[in-house]
């Protein structure tokens, strides 16, 4: 179970992660809508992962734990998609070519098993990051 | 007697409804209910009568706690600051009245901040393409009124404007377009089969980034000349069959999101897109609408650009004269490069938005966030400001999407004591007049 994919990765606004944000970003409904990615079934089935099941995402910055989801808004095999927020923009590069816009689709990432490892709260999984958090 | 607010108008997304009708208790104090709006406006509304709202302005302790302080404490230290800092990054703007950031602006030209808006991470891109290729555009209205060929390119207005495709673009039935939904001819370019792809007569599946190879494409379809066999992975044929299609309409209409803006290529996507548009204008009427996001970020756009000249990242800090180069004044280049030295944000989040290395450096500096809500960027800021919410507890001048100006309407009352966005800025101004007077 250490299988490693490599998937392009694009971040999205979802209409779940919309109404979660203005539920409120520290709500259970933003919670559920944005610390997930999702995958195709067959990278599921690469991965040799059952859909629900944590998963470490880990780009040229960093890396975040997410849940791994099978979505109704199809895919296809090699692209994955974290909704826009915290959780996504902990793997998104800041590098703008010049434009001022980063690169929040299409940068390379590398999905792993990490079934055991708790996914964070929005506000930790930001206060980790800026050395705020306190342990 | 609960009362009920007509021709509301709904402060989240661009294409600002103004619809709704919102029933008020007696007491003008709680939202009862919403009706018209979608499932995000409708959360919006009822939000602000969700319990544990902060009302007072919360400065941050050393053990990382926050700690109420009166609306006064809370302008003076940003007001210290703001006058302190050399350059200060003033960033968000785009869920606020027009009125907001006039005087937001004068703070900005005062003590030299560095004005951008949240097209800095959405639209951006759109933007520099018009300043290069200008825009063949139109409004709403005449989508709805005229519009016969409708692609949707790199956008899902199913998620993220909800109502975008009954009122405007879809469904419903206009001047020319009587036969409403039957009437038109709906395309989907999109790496995902979208909610907005399922009412689609046709998706085109696109590999995700291609999108500047493909516009090239329908660009030399529509010309006449040879193309390779797939395009993004899309078979050639296909794309002849949609130009042909789209030179039969009588009025064509692009509409273009993020999945444009983000990709590889940026700008140079959007000012294809845009020369597809006008190549089409040779055969039938078309135009281009850039779907905005945040329900005011157009008209931050519009205020800058009537001001200085410039819609977004307008660095003012060499105070008698106004600056934009994307790349150097946008917001996350400034925080990456750590060239600002205080940030304040308003009427957004850059903490959930912003890749985490523009966050990290924005943790590090003196840092204010206005917002209603208790967000990303509030917890990581000195002090939070609660303000009252435009649109739903007080009033302002917005920009839809095809830069028609709406005015929003007050509903209910905000919280006792809560003051607004415009009077929180006069306040801070007048205080930054003060201490630069001391000087």
């Amino acid at each position: 179970m250490t299988n490693k994919i490599s998937l392009n990765m694009i971040t999205c606004r979802s209409i779940k992660q919309g109404v979660g944000m203005e539920a409120g970003k520290t709500s259970q409904k933003y919670f559920d809508a944005c610390s997930i990615i999702e995958m195709h079934a067959d990278d599921f089935k690469k991965l040799g992962i059952w859909k629900n099941t944590n998963v470490k995402v880990t780009s040229s910055v960093g890396s975040v734990i997410v849940k791994a989801v099978e979505t109704r808004q199809d895919l296809y095999p090699g692209l994955g998609h974290i909704p826009m927020g915290p959780w996504a923009n902990q793997i998104v590069p800041a590098y703008t070519f010049s434009t001022g816009e980063p690169c929040f689709k299409g940068f390379p990432v590398t999905v792993e098993v990490a079934m055991n490892e708790p996914i964070m709260s929005a506000v930790d999984v930001v206060k980790n990051a800026c050395g705020l958090l306190k342990k | 007697m609960p009362k009920v607010v007509t021709d509301v108008t709904c402060p989240f997304c661009g294409t600002l409804c103004d619809d709704l009708e919102v029933t008020v208790s007696d007491d003008n104090k709680k939202i009862l209910s919403v009706r018209n709006a979608c499932a995000i406006g409708s959360e919006k509304f009822n939000h602000t009568s969700l319990p544990g709202r902060v009302t007072r302005p919360r400065k941050r302790q050393p053990d990382g706690t926050f700690k109420e302080i009166t609306y006064d404490e809370a302008i003076d230290w940003t007001a210290n600051m703001l006058v302190k800092s050399k350059k200060t990054l003033m960033y968000g703007w785009a869920s606020t009245s027009c009125q907001a950031m006039s005087v937001g602006h004068e703070i900005a030209e005062k003590v030299g901040g560095v004005v951008d808006n949240c097209a800095t991470v959405c639209h951006g891109s759109s933007l520099i393409a018009i300043q290069d290729v200008g825009i063949p555009s139109c409004t709403l209205g005449e989508v709805k009124n005229r519009a016969d060929r409708v692609i949707f390119w790199g956008c899902n207005p199913a998620h993220a404007h909800p109502r975008h495709m009954s009122r405007y673009s879809i469904f419903p039935r206009g001047f020319f377009t009587v036969k409403g939904h039957k009437g038109r001819k709906i395309y989907c370019v999109d790496c995902r089969h979208t909610d907005t792809a399922r009412v689609a007569d046709e998706f085109i599946q696109i590999q995700q980034g291609y999108d500047y190879e493909l516009l090239d494409a329908f660009r030399t379809a529509a010309r006449g000349e040879a193309l390779p066999d797939t395009i993004g992975g899309v078979p050639k044929e296909k794309v002849y069959k949609i130009v042909e299609d789209l030179k039969a309409g009588r009025f064509g209409v692009i509409f273009f999101g993020m999945g444009l803006t983000h990709t590889l290529g940026r700008n140079h996507n959007i000012d294809e897109a845009i020369s597809f548009t006008r190549d089409m204008n040779d055969f039938t009427k078309f135009s281009i609408i850039a779907m905005r996001g945040h329900w005011n970020v157009t008209g931050s756009g519009q205020v800058l650009s009537w001001q200085y000249g410039f819609p977004y990242a307008v660095d003012l800090s060499r105070r008698n004269k106004a600056r934009y180069q994307t790349g150097e004044t946008t917001s996350v280049d400034l925080l990456v490069r750590n060239e600002v030295e205080a940030c304040f944000n308003i009427a957004t989040d850059p903490g959930a938005h912003f890749p985490i290395d523009a966050v990290v450096s924005m943790s590090k500096k003196p840092t204010v966030t206005v917002d209603p809500h208790i967000n990303m960027s509030t917890e990581i800021s000195d002090i939070h400001i609660p303000v009252a919410m435009v649109g739903v507890e007080t009033g302002g001048c917005a920009y839809r999407m095809d830069n028609v100006p709406i005015e929003t309407r007050k509903v209910v009352d905000a919280p006792d004591g809560m003051l607004t966005d415009v009077e929180l800025l006069t306040k801070i101004n007048e205080r930054v007049d003060q201490l630069m007077g001391a000087k």
